[in-house]
């Protein structure tokens, strides 16, 4: 949703992106999903009296590939902080966290959107651990805890209030999402909590000072997340236009209903009492350490983009959709080289695989992965088109046929099905000339009529061929056969 | 037997003249005739006879290390796997931790017994061991008097006989002050020697393990034994293993012993000063040189100190809310009710008292007046301290202003109870090692204590010259009536 009227809807995002190492931040348990409530959780995860946290080298290496990534500054020194407050799931009575100093600060993230490309500004990165769940159903009117996520490494990553749409801060979460998955820091996996964005929302009249924001928890899938910006920012708008004011607050979106509601307000919010956490000694990180980590990462999004418009001749908008992901930019490199065409690769990826994937609903966080069609099997359609063997249609159908059943369990190759489906293309100008003649015998109307100087006639006729052919003809011949026999 | 040094139970274990088993039975024997003192939280002679026969038998295989087969009394704030670690808090009356704190390990390494768990200030806070909730410990010298605190247990343990050496914590003097008070030696060693996992925290920052013994030789060959880096602590300090006996024969000739002018003013009671100065004179006549140097921010430390260790303790204390071991109040209509009942019932008077100093000072809008302010204060006393260093070797004074007190003297007033760790507090604030060692007798036949600190990782030259003091004073030797055979 776009600014409605008079009014500029302001977003910022903080979004937890869960840190793939296999160990937890502060301990050596597992941070395996799913497995049996509390069997990942270790003395140092209950908060046995007496236990100390260690932080996990893994997750701090995590946190500075991100930091270099967005460009942002990597701290060499950062503090570890104890944010304290009551829950069940939070065993220790604090949250291990960082609050002055984070890991890393500032950097910025490119995003695309139909208005072209922007960029996010980012506030600061920081680590900390989540917390355990707590399961209110199933216990008789008792609550149970789960400590196994409890401890499970987090990167707190807090954006500038740049968006100014749900459109926008649903493209920066895929950018992030995308970038996070890129440089192998995170699973991505958003089903299982790995990813989950808060959106602080406010709206205010152009060219006004900022509004009150109400912060939406705990979204968890791009959908939720454009969804609860779109029926928050409409009801900040409402309640403002019927004189209300906003009150600042926490608030829940209610996926079924579609509605954000307050958990808590500004006057019940905790004071957490914040102060570094004497446990942990100042995280330090030293320039050799960076150099290292900088050396070890792929080549990013962002240089990829540039590249692609540098060398491959691609705008900004393709090379920024093909960029989302990894995998999306490794599935499109395949296809590009192979094929030797890159806006041929480009506007297939962009076009039909793109379109089968989202009319079949995928939800997948990286929705190439599910593609049937893997990049050596578009290489081979695509080298029919490029040898005049398929006009494009026919391609497409094509495709369409090898998604609906994959080439292996067809045991086929791409040439075999478009013989098999009598989908080659009749380049035999010999055939489409006996073709065009019969036309022009049976049509003679229309040639009288483009004789006369009805240009539309033309086309007429051009249709009347492929009709006569089972649109088999390639239509380039056919054109000029045609415009031939009609200027003899 | 009992009056045998730790050293001499090493040798005669070896030599097998007497077997762990019998010298732990007999000293399970004098724990339970003078359960008087209140000295232990919890005995297990099962547990401890099993550990004294394995020490048996591998002194018979010939493995034995210096320790195996003596017998530790451990403060109650040291997690041991299968006994009761209660922390002398209601809270933790039905913990037993399933896990060894690495101190325990240690020992158990070493071969050494476990001989029972001390009693202690509640969660260490307190300087006269009257805040447990399993009831004061009386001092082995007269015993209507505190033996101080918090490892009050500890300390009368070992002034008593009951045990060759002990575990202590010391966040502000709860080892030093104790050890005064009893006349026994008790060293904290620098901050991150000895790791804290498995040690039930107070605050972290100034919290650390050391040794109560009957002599400063004892206490070298214990710290050794229990100290070393730990992977689990992060603030635990990665340094090869120390011998803290080898300056135990060195001469005090040219030490130089820097003397605090802040130290020997006011609020020193005359006995104590009499006992110290008397210390100073025999530390010069072993051929040390006085020096006088000022800790210009000493007064500083108290109330420093009292804002960072409960601000710490709010927080390390927070996990004790009935949710997932240790008290919980019986009867709760939701969830705000089960924390506020179980740590209402759980927590006694001064632990609660602290908790909200605690989560005042780090409340928004007053941590920079407090904490911050309190932070700075911190630096400026370890400064003080850097620039008496380079004038001299070690600095000395009085461990406490005054010998024991009467129990329930100082029990309505904490701001009297707090300006017991006068002396002793700056050595946490800066991480620095400190001891005290017996140095005479004060009012009522009542010990009192010299206080010893030296720079960072300064424990072996801090040993030898309290050894050479020892060498040539039999205070640390004299015994409590009653506790003598």
């Amino acid at each position: 949703m776009s600014a409605q009227g008079q009014w500029e809807i302001v977003i910022g995002l903080e979004t937890h992106t869960q840190l793939s190492t296999v160990s937890k931040i502060f301990s050596g348990a597992s941070t395996a999903f799913g497995a049996a409530p509390n069997t990942q959780a270790s003395a140092v995860d209950v908060a046995l009296p007496g236990v100390l946290p260690v932080a996990n080298k893994g997750a701090v290496e995590r946190a500075i590939r991100f930091g270099i990534a967005i460009g942002g500054v990597i701290n060499r020194r950062s503090v570890f902080a104890r944010k304290n407050y009551f829950y069940p799931d939070l065993p220790k009575g604090y949250q291990i966290s960082q609050y002055e100093l984070p890991v890393v600060q500032g950097g910025s993230l490119s995003i695309f959107t139909k208005d072209g490309e922007k960029t996010v500004q980012l506030t600061r990165a920081h680590l900390e651990e989540d917390a355990g769940k707590s399961l209110h159903e199933d216990f008789h009117g008792m609550s149970g805890i789960d400590l196994n996520r409890a401890g499970t490494p987090l990167l707190e990553i807090v954006t500038e209030p740049d968006m100014r749409s749900s459109e926008e801060a649903v493209a920066y979460a895929k950018a992030l999402h995308g970038l996070v998955r890129w440089i192998g820091i995170c699973d991505g996996n958003m089903q299982e909590g790995s990813f989950r964005c808060d959106a602080n929302v406010s709206v205010r009249r152009f060219g006004g000072p900022l509004g009150t924001r109400r912060e939406i928890k705990n979204l968890n899938s791009f959908r939720f997340l454009q969804q609860a910006i779109d029926y928050e920012a409409r009801w900040q708008i409402a309640t403002l236009e019927d004189g209300g004011t906003i009150q600042q607050a926490t608030v829940l979106f209610d996926p079924d209903k579609g509605e954000t509601r307050a958990m808590r307000t500004k006057e019940d919010a905790h004071d957490y009492r914040y102060f570094p956490d004497p446990d942990l000694p100042p995280l330090v990180v030293s320039e050799a350490w960076i150099e290292r980590v900088k050396g070890e990462l792929p080549e990013l999004p962002q240089a990829r983009r540039e590249r692609y418009q540098r060398e491959l001749g691609l705008s900004a908008y393709d090379a920024g959709v093909l960029t989302a992901s990894r995998e999306m930019a490794d599935y499109f490199e395949q296809v590009a080289n192979g094929c030797g065409d890159a806006k041929l690769a480009a506007n297939w990826i962009m076009g039909e695989v793109s379109a089968w994937l989202n009319r079949l609903g995928f939800v997948s966080d990286t929705p190439i992965a599910d593609c049937p069609i893997d990049a050596a099997t578009l290489v081979q359609l695509l080298k029919r088109i490029q040898d005049g063997t398929l006009s494009g249609k026919m391609a497409k159908e094509v495709f369409a046929d090898i998604w609906n059943q994959p080439l292996q369990s067809q045991g086929d190759t791409v040439d075999a099905i478009i013989d098999k489906r009598g989908l080659k293309q009749l380049s035999d100008a010999g055939a489409i000339e006996k073709i065009v003649d019969e036309v022009l015998t049976a049509n003679a109307r229309s040639v009288d009529e483009f004789r006369a100087g009805k240009d539309k006639a033309f086309n007429a006729l051009v249709g009347q061929v492929m009709r006569a052919s089972k649109g088999r003809a390639n239509p380039a011949q056919v054109n000029d056969i045609l415009k031939k026999k009609l200027s003899a | 037997m009992f009056q045998a040094s730790l050293k001499a139970l090493s040798a005669a274990l070896a030599a097998k003249q007497i077997s762990s088993v019998e010298l732990t039975r007999g000293l399970l024997e004098r724990v339970a005739r003078h359960s008087a003192l209140n000295a232990f939280i919890t005995v297990d002679a099962q547990k401890s006879l099993a550990q004294a026969a394995a020490a048996d038998a591998r002194i018979a295989r010939g493995e034995a290390a210096p320790l195996t087969g003596i017998p530790i009394a451990h403060k109650d704030i040291f997690c041991a796997k299968g006994w009761l670690t209660t922390c002398a808090s209601k809270m933790l009356s039905n913990f037993t931790a399933p896990y060894d704190a690495h101190v325990i390990e240690r020992f158990n390494a070493a071969g050494a017994v476990i001989l029972g768990k001390t009693n202690m200030d509640e969660f260490a806070m307190g300087s006269s061991n009257e805040t447990s909730y399993y009831g004061a410990v009386k001092n082995p010298w007269n015993p209507d008097y505190v033996p101080g605190g918090s490892s009050g247990g500890s300390a009368a343990a070992v002034a008593a006989r009951l045990a060759p050496a002990a575990t202590a914590t010391d966040t502000g003097g709860s080892i030093r002050q104790p050890a005064a008070l009893t006349g026994i030696t008790g060293i904290k060693p620098t901050y991150g020697v000895v790791s804290r996992y498995g040690m039930i925290a107070f605050a972290s920052s100034l919290d650390q393990g050391g040794v109560m013994a009957r002599s400063a030789e004892d206490a070298a060959m214990v710290l050794g034994a229990m100290s070393g880096f730990d992977t689990r602590d992060a603030t635990s300090l990665e340094r090869p293993a120390e011998d803290y006996t080898r300056e135990l024969g060195a001469p005090l000739k040219g030490l130089r012993i820097g003397v605090p002018r802040e130290y020997f003013g006011e609020g020193l009671s005359a006995d104590v000063g009499a006992a110290v100065d008397a210390a100073l004179a025999q530390f010069e006549k072993l051929g040390a040189k006085r020096v006088a140097i000022s800790l210009a921010n000493s007064a500083l430390s108290v109330p420093a100190y009292y804002v960072i260790a409960p601000a710490e303790a709010s927080s390390n204390l927070s996990r004790f809310d009935g949710v997932r071991f240790g008290h919980r109040a019986a009867e709760y209509g939701d969830l705000a009710e089960l924390y506020c009942r179980s740590r209402a019932e759980g927590f006694g008077a001064e632990v609660k008292r602290r908790i909200l100093i605690g989560t005042y000072v780090l409340s928004h809008g007053y941590y920079d007046a407090y904490y911050l302010k309190a932070q700075r204060i911190r630096r400026l006393i370890a400064q003080d301290y850097a620039e008496a260093f380079k004038v001299c070797d070690l600095v000395l004074g009085p461990t406490s202003p005054s010998v024991a007190f009467r129990i329930g003297a100082k029990a309505a007033d904490p701001v009297q109870m707090y300006l017991n760790d006068i002396y002793t507090i700056a050595a946490n604030l800066a991480g620095l090692p400190a001891m005290s060692i017996p140095c005479g007798f004060g009012a009522g036949g009542l010990p009192v204590g010299l206080h010893i600190v030296g720079n960072y990782f300064a424990e072996a030259k801090m040993l030898g010259a309290a050894h050479q003091y020892q060498q040539a004073t039999d205070w640390h030797a004299q015994t409590p009536k009653g506790f003598e055979a």
